[in-house]
């Protein structure tokens, strides 16, 4: 799997700059309006300098026009590399994966049974094929027959082999992917070319992308800017001829580079490349940048509880034996009727009998004892030892079998598995033939730092639901004791699809992790459905990310991600405007000192020549854009605050900041051009 | 000087912030149908109305339909004033004997009272019969005022209802407009110039013998029952040539100060009108706050300047400075202004008038310093937002705030929202749109005019005041404003028809981009508010609004600002002139 790299590893760099020649090509300009009014303008102020140059001299002369040429070429130049890196660095990410697809071969199966072996480009969805053990998967699909470990590292990048098999919810298998013991059939699901290996390599090289939703928006607004400030510069010329002297067309050009929102409109598809990157770099798969920033807008995050907000599985954490019984006793009857019982929630009942009582583990086998394991009708596990007969289960099931024998219930056995249950806890009566001896108390463990989780979550605006099977009182302890703001108890998918659709009706975005086929309705209908690449393929189908980990809580992550893009988006925006403010006082009076020398007042910055003013401003404007590629790849900083204060602390960095910062860079090249005497 | 020349505008936002709750919630009540204390008498006339206009109240039109009868209706208003104009002289209520208006002219007046812009290239007392004037002009007055806070109310809707497909009935928003909030505070206003002297006849000239002996020709006519709707619609269309500044207009302190709070007060109040339905009166209030801010900036510029008086006089040696006892004097630059207004009525006349998009003036703006002078020209240029026309201010400045709300809204990592709604594609691009139109206009026409010999020779001076003559005519045309710089020629048939077609585009085609936004945003589900979605009645909101409206507007005009009124101060420093 790609691991994060370098911002500029000397690779990609040399790669860029090479695309951010081919990119030139006005076909691929044409797509991007604010650059390409540049491209224009570079290309006329060429022209003018050839003129020049041939004529001897010029309206401009030969150095100022040729240096200003210069420059407009370098900001069309870094605008390109700035994209170039971007895709450079997704097309890095795409190589290693694509080091995964050796070209294999597959077993197929022919309709009579027998196999043939077929390159794995030959298969296509439908085909069967056969997969032994040491064999690499030929392509994505679904387990029909047999069980497999199998090794997922090239996608994951975990190192643990994984279970596969037919039915339930781990029948999905990956392309690339080597089964290491035992044997599958396999009904392949995609046709060459569009397995998940194929669709990240395709997004992560930026060949897929479209432009999302809000990119539209933000690059109308920047095409209405540009047509605006292209107005504004191009009445100029006869304001300028009224005034008595015609303006020199380079610095007109000039003064429209520096006006409209190049440094924007130069990082603007960099970093839309660049979060679908750092999407893969969370091992997320999103199938589109829409997706990426839809889950930025997410209101309501639902949770399942088992796996994201507990640690999987239930543990004991106290025996709590009846009265008249010995604690002792009670430990060696619930760590017997467990020993053999190999479920995540026996093991914890003889992890704690050694390790709060002191009880070591003994063998069944020597005492001739029988297990006797969990089925759903009887509700209850154990052992029957040397004539014992030792059970553990449900209260209901536990006391009925006790009753059956002729035992009897004492009375305080009701409150404490009550107590239990009303804590979140989950009762285990623990019984000897007729007597009941006490109870287990199993206890869902929250994962650390979720709390603190959920407050962030709760200050961006976002609403945390827990969906969870157990009952509404187990459910609302859990809910309190993680800090959710909200819980679905008793969930079913079809109450799970209930509460997505009144959340939406409601105008909200949802964001939702499954893994079984019957999350992918739910998955489907969420806005943000993110599929664990455990589930199954119905469920990967449905929604539009997979994350490659299974991590549900990776869904706080992704809704951080998509934040950052917008975020990064906006800032530069801003600043891209207020940047213009300092170029106006640069570069007007520069423009008219022959016509009117009073306009200098406005030269507040003091700058040398008006030569100089207009190449510091061209100059500033084009190395703005490379100081800023780093910002774009990586995303402005996100912090997980209430909107105001983000608003707050982004309009002052990028708003105030954009205005005063180009006084000072400004001001510092034209010391720099004089100093030297470049103009 | 300057404190009781700034004393005044206070006293004057402070009485438009008093007016503005109650009458905001009462042209809520109206536009949405609801009753009123005034159902009573006007109700029946509504409903007759209503069925001779075969029309069904309730039915209610897409925002396409929603246009497309407002066009109509402002087609037709512009063919009937043209021809109400031409066939004067054959008309009654002519005492004159006025004959017809020339093509030019005429077509120039009726797009210019069509659009609420007011532009007069005509002398008022000495080209329209009275029938024309009340008949023509005084009717589109109110329909144009009632235009605009249909559009803005129709956007409201857009704003406040989830997934409907209508925004309204224009024809009903335009009746209820006209007939419940224009016409009875016109009879309010009247009622009070009238009682203050502002004339009101249907005498024509009339010859008098002077105390002094000597011969003088009065005019006379219907003027307070125009005058109160005149400021009231922010038209600004003077029945007298000089306007506001003419005594039988505007004879006194008080009825200067009436006057302007009526050409204030509408604007404004649709801030609280905005903030009653759309069910947080906070909102209203941030509108009304940025609204405020920039008209008081304004203010404050234009008494500042021309409380500092004339570089070039100062040059002179003379001197400017407001004294007290015997040697009373204003100070300041006084060229051009009443006497009994002075530089604070005159300077914040002069910055409501282009802020409203009035256009009525008590001073004569060619006059000003040149930064008084820019003031006036930049407060237009800023899209006639502060407060602006009535209805068309808010829905301007509503435009501002979609905008600022798209770039707040990105800055804070959501797809933006406002009140519930999604910014999306489309939104931005007829707000673009929208915002587009009047810097296009502005500075193409300018740009022609000040190259080609048929714009050069109307102006009155030459050198960069010149240029502002040439800017101020389109800025004012184009925005609906109808104030003249006052120095430029303008009816030569290269203006009148230039001037038409920036009245036309300025008016029109930001209306059906705000329609086609309040259709697109009708249409929407609203999502509710969270502290993810930035709140929009904060000081922090306020403050970037103001600053988007700003930085918009300076951006664009900046470089023809430095070319005329900004080096016009700073050569008058150096004592050179044109």
């Amino acid at each position: 799997m790609p691991k994060p790299q370098k911002l500029f590893e000397p690779t990609i760099v040399r790669g860029a700059i090479a695309s951010a020649f081919g990119k030139l090509d006005p076909r691929v300009q044409v797509h991007n309006p604010v650059m390409f009014v540049v491209g224009i303008g570079s290309v006329l102020v060429t022209l003018r300098f050839l003129v020049n140059l041939l004529g001897g001299g010029g309206p401009g002369g030969i150095s100022f026009t040729g240096q200003i040429a210069l420059w407009l070429w370098f900001t069309v130049l870094f605008a390109n590399f700035a994209e170039a890196m971007a895709e450079g660095r997704g097309k890095a990410q795409a190589d290693e994966l694509r080091k995964t697809r050796r070209d294999t071969t597959a077993q197929r199966l022919r309709d009579d049974g027998s196999t043939e072996t077929v390159p794995a480009s030959q298969l296509r969805a439908g085909d069967q094929v056969l997969v032994d053990a040491g064999e690499v998967i030929p392509g994505d699909g679904e387990v029909v027959e047999g069980i497999a470990s199998v090794d997922e590292s090239a996608i994951t990048g975990e190192s643990a082999p994984v279970i596969r098999e037919s039915g339930g919810d781990r029948s999905a298998v990956t392309g690339g992917t080597k089964v290491l013991s035992d044997w599958i059939r396999v009904r392949i699901t995609a046709d060459p070319g569009r397995s998940f290996l194929d669709k990240m390599i395709a997004l992560v090289e930026g060949a897929e992308r479209q432009k999302t939703p809000n990119e539209i928006a933000l690059s109308i607004l920047l095409s209405v800017l540009t047509i605006i400030f292209l107005i504004a510069v191009v009445t100029l010329q006869p304001f300028a001829v009224y005034s008595g002297r015609e303006a020199d067309v380079v610095v007109l050009i000039a003064l429209l580079v520096c006006l409209i929102p190049t440094t924007i409109g130069a990082l603007l598809s960099a970093i839309g490349i660049a979060g679908m990157d750092r999407m893969v770099q969370h091992n997320v798969l999103a199938m589109s940048g829409r997706a990426v920033e839809a889950a930025g807008d997410v209101n309501t995050l639902l949770l399942d509880k088992t796996g994201t907000i507990t640690l999987g599985n239930r543990e004991a954490t106290e025996l709590i034996p009846l009265p008249g019984v010995e604690v002792d006793e009670l430990v060696d009857a619930a760590q017997l009727s467990s020993l053999s019982d190999e479920t995540p929630e026996g093991r914890s009942i003889v992890v704690l009998a050694k390790e709060r009582y002191g009880l070591r583990g003994r063998e069944l086998l020597e005492r001739r004892a029988q297990f006797v394991p969990f089925t759903a009708q009887t509700r209850m596990s154990g052992a029957d030892v040397d004539g014992r007969q030792v059970r553990k289960g449900a209260a209901d099931a536990v006391v009925a079998w006790v009753k059956e024998r002729g035992g009897t219930v004492p009375p305080e056995l009701d409150p404490i598995v009550e107590g239990i249950a009303r804590g979140g806890g989950t009762p285990l009566v623990v019984a000897d033939g007729a007597r009941p001896l006490g109870v287990v108390h199993l206890k869902d463990i929250v994962k650390g730092g979720m709390r603190d989780r959920f407050e962030q979550l709760r200050n961006m605006g976002i609403r945390t639901v827990m969906i969870t099977g157990d009952n509404p009182l187990t459910a609302a302890a859990i809910a309190s004791e993680s800090g959710v703001d909200d819980f679905l108890a008793q969930a079913t998918p079809e109450r799970k699809m209930e509460l997505i659709r009144a959340e939406q009706s409601g105008g909200k975005l949802i964001a939702m992790t499954g893994d079984g086929t019957n999350d992918a309705p739910a998955l489907a209908q969420a806005d943000v459905g993110v599929a664990m690449n455990t589930g199954t393929v119905a469920a990967k189908e449905a929604g539009n990310m997979v994350d490659l980990d299974s991590n549900p809580t990776k869904l706080i992550e992704i809704v951080e991600i998509g934040k950052q893009l917008l975020i990064t988006r906006g800032s530069l925006t801003t600043f891209s405007i207020a940047n213009d403010v300092a170029k106006y006082f640069a570069i007007i009076p520069a423009l008219f000192a022959a016509t009117y020398p009073a306009l200098d007042k406005l030269n507040v910055l003091r700058l040398e020549t008006p030569r100089s003013a207009v190449l510091s401003a061209v100059i500033f404007n084009a190395l703005i854009i490379v100081a800023l590629i780093p910002l774009a790849l990586r995303g402005v900083r996100f912090r997980p605050v209430s909107a105001t204060a983000l608003l707050r602390r982004n309009l002052l960095i990028y708003g105030l900041g954009g205005i005063v910062l180009p006084f000072v860079g400004i001001k510092l090249i034209d010391l720099f051009i004089n100093l030297v005497r470049l103009v | 000087m300057l404190i009781p020349d700034l004393l005044q505008p206070l006293v004057l936002l402070l009485a438009v912030a008093l007016l503005t709750p109650p009458l905001g919630a009462f042209i809520a009540r109206v536009m949405s149908g609801q009753r009123t204390f005034l159902h009573p008498v006007l109700g029946p006339v509504e409903r007759l109305v209503y069925r001779g206009l075969r029309l069904q109240p309730d039915r209610e039109q897409a925002w396409t339909g929603y246009a497309r009868s407002l066009l109509v209706f402002s087609l037709a208003s512009v063919a009937g004033l043209y021809l109400l104009q031409r066939l004067q002289g054959l008309l009654p209520v002519n005492p004159d004997g006025f004959g017809a208006v020339d093509p030019y002219l005429a077509l120039n007046t009726a797009v210019s009272f069509v659009t609420n812009t007011n532009w007069q290239n005509y002398l008022g007392e000495q080209t329209m019969s009275h029938l024309t004037q009340m008949a023509g002009l005084a009717v589109q007055n109110f329909v144009s005022a009632g235009v605009g806070l249909a559009v803005a109310i129709a956007l409201i809707r857009g704003i406040t209802r989830r997934r409907a497909e209508t925004i309204g009935n224009f024809w009903v928003d335009l009746t209820r407009g006209v007939l419940f909030v224009l016409l009875p505070l016109s009879v309010l206003v009247a009622s009070l110039l009238l009682a203050r002297g502002v004339v009101q006849n249907f005498h024509g000239l009339r010859e008098v013998a002077t105390v002094a002996g000597a011969a003088q020709t009065l005019p006379g006519g219907p003027v307070a029952s125009q005058e109160a709707i005149k400021e009231l619609g922010t038209n600004g269309g003077g029945f007298y040539n000089a306007n506001s500044a003419h005594p039988y207009e505007n004879p006194d302190p008080i009825t200067d100060f009436l006057e302007m709070l009526a050409l204030l007060v509408i604007p404004f109040a649709l801030t609280a009108t905005y903030g009653k339905l759309v069910g947080s009166r906070r909102q209203g209030w941030a509108v009304f706050a940025a609204m405020a801010i920039i008209w008081a900036g304004m203010v404050t510029t234009a008494v500042v300047a021309e409380q500092a008086g004339n570089p070039i006089v100062a040059r002179a040696g003379v001197d400017q400075a407001y004294a007290a006892g015997a040697n009373a004097q204003s100070g300041g630059n006084m060229e051009g202004k009443e006497t009994r207004f002075g530089i604070g009525a005159s300077g914040s006349w002069a910055a409501s008038t282009t802020g409203t998009s009035t256009g009525a003036v008590n001073s004569f703006h060619d006059s000003y310093t040149a930064i008084g002078g820019l003031a006036t020209t930049a407060h237009m240029l800023l899209g006639e937002v502060s407060p602006g026309g009535v209805g068309t201010g808010l829905y301007g400045m509503l435009v501002f705030v979609l905008l600022a709300v798209f770039i707040a809204g990105l800055m804070v990592g959501r797809t933006p929202e406002w009140l519930g709604k999604k910014v999306q594609a489309r939104e931005v691009k007829l707000a673009g749109l929208a915002i587009l139109v009047m810097p296009t206009v502005v500075l193409l026409l300018t740009a022609v005019a000040a190259v080609v010999t048929a714009g050069l020779s109307s102006r009155l001076n030459l050198g960069p005041h010149g240029l502002t003559e040439i800017l101020y005519a389109f800025a004012s045309q184009t925005n609906n404003n109808g104030s003249a710089f006052a120095g430029l020629t303008g009816n030569t048939p290269f203006f009148n028809l230039t001037g038409s077609f920036a009245m036309w585009l300025g008016r029109y085609l930001p209306i059906v981009a705000v329609l086609a936004i309040a259709g697109s945003l009708a249409a929407k589900e609203k999502v509710p508010a969270g502290p993810g979605t930035f709140p929009t009645h904060t000081p922090l909101f306020v403050g970037l609004l103001v600053g988007v409206v700003l930085i918009v507007g300076a951006l664009t005009f900046f470089p023809v600002l430095a070319l005329g009124p900004i080096v016009e101060q700073l050569l008058q420093a150096t004592g050179q002139v044109f």
